[in-house]
């Protein structure tokens, strides 16, 4: 059969084949009202250059974070990609959705993987990290539906501001699900409440779930947050920053159970918000409970290397309803982006990177606390990120610094909140925070 | 295929042994379920004190490629668990002996009628 849509005949001929008179009698049981009564609004038809054209102009109205000195953070950031990353990860070895279930002849993106696990490990101190997940936000999930089979409990209590959008996945995967409930903490000054966050310790929390640095940029003080959970029998997961890590103690050596992240800030693009990469880790005593496929490395007859999907039995294709999660997938070629990042960085780099970050977003917070009108609306530590309140609604000040050639950063309003949360990376230079400063001043 | 005459045996492949004290017994899987299985790499059980009715899964057994629940031959409260599992491959070479998975204490003795002999189970194995 040739590869091309079939006629009004074809169909005919199909549906007369199969003894019914018209497409609608295969699926009465969509109601009616859910059903299309009128035709598509769509295009007429076009020449592949008109399309083409069509194309370019409608992308051509984007604008994207090389035509603004962007500032927008909030869980997505504008850090340099070394060039040699794109080169390397668009090999055609790796360039392809094919999944490496046959070791004979997925060596190289085995290894890749592998890597990525060993350095994801380091980086967070933890003993075992599976081959990546969706991104950041269902990592979490993955990581409470974890906690939930391990502990046998079902209540997760958030300390500290978590990214809104990670609770609304949590909602979804664990709420909706009627698994668990899912309560969030209250914060002093930007931070989880310690006190607060004790009261509502008992023997029925499954985890505590901690965010570092937390939405607001803020540091948490992970140690008596892990400290409460660990006194209750609950794990302790924490969502990381990778780049922060190479400042931040990691996650393992202030006892967490579980550690997850959003890798993006490591080689990914912004991408308008996808794919990203879901970074999960656990303690070892875990490795028969974590969600997601495993690399790992063994010597193969002649005593060479050799790599494979292992621990599969855990996995949803063995063990169907019994798996420890229906997670099959993992975002492959962010995670090679990962690796060749971290590759390229090395650990001296990673660190000058979250050096750049700390110090350039201080610079600028001075500089904005200093502006009339303006002020920091938080007075603890915080990383890349901070939250500025603003003169006038921070959506004047968004649309206003837009028309100036900055995106100046991430509208709280969005989230029922307020403020704007300004990210700033390695990527921004003096003279454009200094410039961003002059801009923000005119507005009041 | 090694079918010791002195033990009770389950469909699932589960073997029985009463112990001396006639209140407590070991619980494993055969060598037949060992050597269908292949090279087991895991064995997790339910802990000391878990209550089981006959049938009940009282753990899984893993090897490479698969991984088999445990099923309860009969009612009981788990009372110890094998330390020595810790190394699993002792299942599949001394799946009667060292590779024992759980002790439980027993309620009901007369459950024991509803299990294979031997002969029954060297016949369901076609042996």
């Amino acid at each position: 059969m040739p590869f091309i849509a079939n006629t009004d005949d074809d169909r005919r001929s199909m549906l007369q084949a199969i003894g019914v008179g018209s497409f609608e009698e295969l699926i009465p049981d969509i109601p009616s009202e859910f059903c299309l009564k009128e035709a598509l609004s769509l295009f007429p038809s076009m020449s592949e250059m008109e399309v083409a054209s069509l194309l370019d102009r409608l992308a051509s109205a984007n604008r994207t974070s090389p035509d603004y000195v962007s500032f927008i953070g909030g869980g997505a950031y504008d850090h340099y990609i070394p060039a040699a990353l794109k080169t390397i990860v668009s090999r055609s070895e790796f360039y392809t959705a094919y999944t490496p279930y046959q070791a004979e002849v997925s060596q190289g993106t085995l290894q890749a993987i592998y890597e990525y696990q060993s350095m994801i490990c380091r980086l967070y101190g933890m003993s075992v990290a599976n081959a990546s997940l969706y991104d950041g936000a269902t990592a979490m999930a993955e990581a409470v539906s974890m906690a939930m089979n391990v502990t046998g409990r079902s209540t997760v209590l958030v300390a500290g501001k978590i990214h809104p959008n990670t609770s609304a996945v949590l909602k979804t995967f664990i709420e909706a699900g009627g698994k668990a409930s899912v309560v969030q903490n209250v914060l002093t000054d930007g931070v989880c409440d310690i006190a607060a966050l004790e009261s509502r310790m008992s023997d029925q929390i499954a985890a505590v779930i901690v965010q570092q640095p937390n939405f607001y940029g803020c540091l948490e003080d992970v140690e008596a947050i892990g400290a409460l959970a660990r006194s209750h029998g609950a794990l302790f997961i924490v969502s990381a920053d990778p780049v922060s890590l190479g400042l931040l103690n990691a996650p393992g050596r202030y006892g967490a159970d579980i550690a997850v992240g959003e890798g993006q800030p490591l080689g990914s693009a912004l991408n308008f918000g996808g794919p990203y990469l879901g970074i999960f880790a656990v303690a070892e005593k875990y490795v028969r409970k974590i969600p997601g496929r495993l690399v790992g490395m063994t010597k193969d007859r002649d005593g060479e290397d050799g790599f494979i999907l292992t621990l599969q039995t855990r996995e949803q294709h063995i063990r169907r309803e019994k798996a420890t999660s229906n997670i099959c997938t993992n975002q492959a070629l962010n995670a090679l982006q990962a690796v060749v990042y971290l590759s390229l960085m090395g650990k001296d780099g990673l660190c000058q990177v979250a050096e750049h970050c700390l110090q350039k977003a201080h610079y600028l917070a001075d500089k904005i606390a200093d502006l009339p009108g303006y002020s920091l609306r938080f007075a603890g530590p915080f990383f890349r990120e901070f939250v500025v309140n603003t003169p006038v609604d921070a959506s004047v000040v968004v649309n206003t610094m837009m028309e100036k050639g900055f995106f100046a950063g991430y509208d709280l309003g969005i989230h029922d909140d307020s403020g704007l949360l300004i990210a700033v990376t390695e990527k921004r230079s003096r003279a454009e925070m200094d410039s961003f400063v002059e801009n923000l001043g005119a507005i009041s | 295929m090694n079918i010791p005459a002195d033990l009770l045996y389950t469909k699932d492949h589960e073997w029985i042994k009463v112990l001396d004290d006639g209140t407590t017994a070991l619980v494993g899987i055969t060598d037949f379920a060992q050597s269908e299985l292949g090279d087991i790499v895991f064995v997790e059980t339910k802990p000391v004190g878990t209550e089981l009715s006959e049938h009940d899964v009282f753990g899984t057994v893993e090897a490479v490629k698969t991984v088999a629940d445990l099923f309860a031959p009969v009612d009981g409260v788990i009372v110890e668990v094998n330390e020595a599992l810790d190394a699993a491959e002792v299942v599949n070479s001394s799946p009667y002996e060292d590779g024992w998975m759980v002790k439980v204490s027993l309620k009901d003795a007369s459950q024991f009628d509803a299990l294979m002999s031997a002969a029954e189970y060297s016949e369901m194995v076609g042996e």
